[in-house]
């Protein structure tokens, strides 16, 4: 019976990461809007435009391979599996132990190995401009990310993200500079990862100005519609991440029971209303760098990660 | 039992190289001479299975070598795991050998060479007194160097194999010198007095620095490095899966032998040392892999990184063991040996597919090719996994060791020093860039490779290879698979291995877990399933993608590509290996190698082609070995003159030297 229980939680925070995620990228453009005196689209926007995409027909460039069809799918269920992992309204799921954040990290890298790929298959300049700025970006971003992850399992003594959640839950953990520094870095990294002002812009009509669009510039149909999902996705896991990491408060523990499972479900929505909504407050104020200046904007978060761990590392002993 | 038939095999595989001479000529030659090999490492991988999983330590003595001593032979754990890797590897690139060679001049040339490569590999790891052990060292160094000069009509073969030669004669003699130091004034040879005496604490750095030059210039660390990136590449392929695959990891078990076996206790700052050379070697390694275009050479270089990261695992068990933390040592070990079976795999995996790509095209020069994902599918697919596994994506086997290298990471802030403390998260960081530039390394490798439009001719008329390369290639894709997805299993065969070596601890066994899952400390602390995951990728993927084709639409059209509306660019405007990295370039090559651009514009309205100039320098070969080559080269000169003396001249430079060494002999007393 437990197991069953298990399993239904499970898919309930498969499915919940999934039927939220397109609402969110759809609620930060609408805030983008108003905050621009626009009446911006319906909250309902990117469904519709999913809708459609998975709808239409694909058309394929004739140099493209097998693999330009299966990545799509593969990147989609890497980010999906990885959302999957991280808790959301409950800590403690069925899957949760089967990886922890450093596999939480390497699963969102192969999920960006595999799209620059696609970006290549074709042989048209847009995609490799994309595909090689997007490694670029990320051979400062994912050091960053992963000195942020160590700092978090030094403070909670796991790499386990629903140890760390329960760890900011129950201690009295206070304010500590590390994990200041950590909140700053993940959020640099979480911008960059996500193709936001000022790393890139999601919605230019330039290409030589984009980097993730760029990339997946050859897609089209169902498979755009299975590309954009898991950028959706992805915003989502990055404010959950953040949300489970800094903003505990309201989560349940598997067992709990459906009334703490509800509690925990509108906590969670009212999180990531506050994420999206500084999300688009920031993009707002700020204009989009040079690409060459953003190693140096991750730069920053690599040493923020490291100064991190550095800290703990030296109060270890004091 | 055990270890008479592995020196049976060893014996044969040293009585095959005469007899390939004898029949090289023949046709039948290349199957003959590769299935015996093949046959021979498959029975000394049998055969030191028991020992690895837990058998007794086994030891000969075969009355050779030196007189009244005779060979010292010993098979413990620790030599029985680099017996499985050097044997699995050597099997595997000899069976990829019975089908490949086609467009060399002479494969032949290769046949003698190779049975005693693996042969003298072999002998190395269980050899168990200095004699042996330097003796076999220097034969792998030769027969390799002989594999390297393969194709000596080629200049660029020649100095590799001369570059090669310095480097590995310069390691043995470092080497000769740190087994004359353990052996001490008493002069015993075999490892069993060695292991029993203790060195003085002043001898200590000096015994450290002779190991890292003597195993680390074979090993390929930085600075050492530089021969390596030029002899992998000039050998026929299989030889540069052997070398980097197989032939480092018999260097890397140099340096444990010596470090955690014979030298005794060591002080915390070796770790200092190791784990210095570990973080500079894995950065600067994958930096130089991402500037080339050069397939193997690309690959030579990136086994630089890996060694790198091997010798970050290797620190952090000395800086663990020099604390009485035996845990931790014994997790940094399994870290560290688990990196070494998952690099002979997927390192010999990517080698012997671009030895498919050099059959198939005759090119290893990335700009050339293009596209081949749509002639070669299996090569393409089988590369891809390597890919992946190097770039440590989960669930493949990469990503395990690094995983557990972290692990081991993030239980060092209990070092007691400052200097570790300070330095680990540093390391940290430094393994963390590393393996996110190998990704984009290995993007770059497959993407220009077999991905996109073919560049030239060859590559465009390429065919799939024949089914000895495509069978191997098969095979080391699925150990990789197999290495990831059920990584309790191989700790659990390492743990005598690390049990020996970190004083009788291990982690804890981890094939019994539930789920197979893999919990190095406590399942409140980290745990990893990658089978779980794989399973979850795989059903989620195929569920997803049956679901899209069943309620959303399955219609596809053909046409020519988007590319923003520019009709039907010429390959020729593709990103290449060089576009690729140019990004990279410009962040991390200012630094690393003074790396500097030039654009040439032509006057608006002349109709002269733009230039781009990229300068990249080797500073380590400027600042270091372009120096010690000047200063070789001016003290022979001046030396030349005592060529020319009279016969009085001589004899008193002989009584004069004579003096000396008294003199000196009277003042140390």
């Amino acid at each position: 019976m437990a197991v069953v229980n298990d399993i239904i939680i499970q898919a309930l925070q498969m499915l919940l990461v999934v039927a939220v995620a397109p609402g969110l990228t759809g609620f930060v453009r609408w805030v983008k809007a108003r905050l621009l005196r626009r009446r911006g689209p319906s909250l309902l926007q990117p469904y519709r435009d999913l809708y459609r995409l998975l709808r239409k027909e694909v058309v394929l460039a004739e140099s493209s391979s097998w693999l330009f069809r299966a990545v799509p799918y593969m990147t989609f269920t890497a980010i999906w599996v990885a959302a999957a992992l991280i808790p959301t309204f409950a800590t403690g799921t069925m899957f949760s132990w089967s990886a922890d954040m450093i596999a939480i990290v390497a699963l969102l890298g192969t999920a960006r190995f595999f799209l620059a790929l696609a970006g290549l298959d074709v042989g048209t300049s847009f995609g490799g401009i994309g595909s090689s700025r997007e490694m670029m970006i990320a051979s400062v971003a994912e050091p960053a990310m992963l000195m942020a992850v160590f700092t978090l399992s030094l403070l909670a003594g796991s790499t386990q993200l629903s140890s760390v959640a329960h760890f900011m839950l129950t201690q009295h953990v206070g304010l500590r500079i590390s994990l200041g520094l950590v909140l700053v870095a993940l959020l640099i990294v979480a911008v960059a990862e996500n193709a936001r002002i000022p790393v890139d812009n999601p919605a230019t009509h330039l290409e030589l100005t984009m980097v993730h669009e760029a990339m997946v510039l050859e897609y089209s149909g169902r498979h755009l519609a299975m590309i954009e999902a898991a950028a959706f996705l992805k915003l989502l896991l990055y404010a959950s991440l953040l949300a489970c990491v800094f903003l505990p408060w309201g989560t349940a523990a598997v067992g709990d029971g459906p009334v703490a499972y509800g509690i925990g479900i509108v906590a969670y929505l009212a999180k990531l209303t506050i994420a999206g909504g500084l999300l688009a407050v920031f993009e707002t104020s700020i204009a989009k760098m040079r690409v060459f200046r953003v190693p140096e904007f991750l730069g920053a978060a690599l040493m923020l990660g490291l100064l991190g761990t550095l800290l703990l590392f030296v109060s270890r002993s004091l | 039992m055990a270890l008479t038939l592995i020196l049976a095999c060893i014996a044969a595989l040293f009585l095959l190289a005469p007899v390939a001479i004898t029949i090289r000529a023949g046709a039948v030659a290349r199957p003959v001479v590769y299935g015996l090999s093949a046959t021979a490492c498959s029975i000394l991988l049998i055969a030191a299975a028991p020992t690895l999983l837990g058998g007794d330590t086994l030891v000969q003595i075969l009355p050779l070598g030196i007189p009244w001593i005779g060979a010292h032979l010993r098979l413990d754990a620790l030599a029985a795991f680099f017996l499985v890797v050097v044997n699995l590897g050597g099997a595997i690139a000899s069976l990829y050998a019975i089908g490949y060679g086609r467009h060399e001049a002479a494969p032949e040339r290769v046949l003698p060479f190779i049975p005693a490569f693996l042969a003298a590999m072999n002998l190395v790891v269980i050899a168990d007194d200095a004699f042996v052990f330097l003796f076999a060292w220097e034969l792998m160094s030769l027969t390799s160097w002989a594999l390297v000069m393969t194709d000596h009509r080629d200049g660029g073969s020649r100095h590799a194999g001369y570059v090669y030669l310095v480097m590995a004669s310069f390691g043995t003699l470092c080497l000769l010198l740190a087994f004359g130091l353990l052996a001490g004034s008493h002069g015993g040879y075999s490892f069993t007095t060695m292991r029993l005496s203790t060195l003085a604490t002043g001898l200590q750095p000096v015994l450290l620095l002779l190991v890292l030059l003597g195993a680390g210039s074979k090993a390929g660390i930085v600075p050492l490095h530089v021969w390596l990136p030029l002899a992998h590449p000039a050998a026929p392929s299989h030889v540069s899966a052997l070398m980097s695959g197989v032939m480092t990891k018999v260097a890397v078990y140099g340096l444990i032998r010596i470090v955690f076996d014979l030298a005794g206790p060591t002080a915390w700052w070796w770790s200092i040392v190791v784990l210095v050379v570990g973080a500079i070697t894995a950065v600067l390694g994958v930096l130089y892999a991402l500037m080339q275009h050069d397939l193997k050479r690309l690959l030579a270089y990136h086994t630089v990184e890996n060694i790198g990261i091997i010798y970050i695992g290797l620190g952090l068990a000395l800086a663990f063991q020099a604390n009485q933390m035996a845990f931790g040592a014994a997790l940094a070990l399994t870290a560290a040996l688990f990196h070494v079976l998952n690099h002979s795999l997927f390192k010999s995996l990517l080698f012997l597919g671009t030895g498919a790509v050099l059959t198939a095209t005759g090119h290893r020069d990335m700009e050339r090719l293009g596209g081949l994902i749509h002639r070669m599918p299996v090569t393409a697919l089988t590369f891809l996994i390597g890919c992946a596994a190097i770039s440590a994506l989960p669930p493949l086997n990469g990503f395990v060791s690094e995983w557990l290298t972290f692990q081991a990471i993030l239980l060092s802030p209990a070092l007691p020093q400052w200097g570790l403390k300070f330095l680990v998260p540093a390391v940290g960081a430094s393994l963390a860039l590393s393996a996110a530039l190998a990704a984009a390394c290995f993007v770059k490798a497959f993407g220009v490779t077999f991905l996109g439009r073919p560049r030239s001719p060859e590559a465009a008329v390429a065919r799939e290879v024949d089914v000895f390369s495509t069978g191997t290639m098969i095979g080391l894709a699925v150990l990789c698979l197999l290495a990831g997805v059920l990584p309790g299993l191989i700790v659990d065969a390492l743990s005598h291995a690390v049990a020996e070596l970190a004083g009788g601890t291990r982690l804890p066994p981890q094939s019994t877990l539930p789920w197979l899952s893999l919990i190095p400390v406590s399942a409140a602390r980290s745990s990893y399933n990658g089978l779980l995951l794989l399973i979850f990728i795989v059903c989620t993927a195929s569920l997803i993608a049956v679901a899209v084709h069943r309620f959303a639409s399955r219609a596809v059209r053909r046409a020519a590509a988007w590319d923003c509306g520019f009709p039907d660019a010429s390959p020729a405007t593709q990103y290449t290996a060089g576009s690729f990295a140019q990004p990279i370039r410009r962040v991390f090559g200012r630094l690393a190698f003074r790396a500097s651009e030039r654009v040439e514009m032509p006057e608006p309205g002349r109709l002269e082609a733009a230039r781009l100039h990229v300068k990249v320098h080797d500073l380590i070969w400027q600042w270091l070995f372009v120096p010690i080559a000047k200063a070789v080269n001016v003290a022979s000169i001046r030396l030349n003159r005592l060529q020319f003396l009279t016969i009085r001249s001589y004899l008193g430079l002989v009584f004069a030297v004579l003096v000396i060494l008294l003199a000196g002999l009277a003042l140390w007393q």
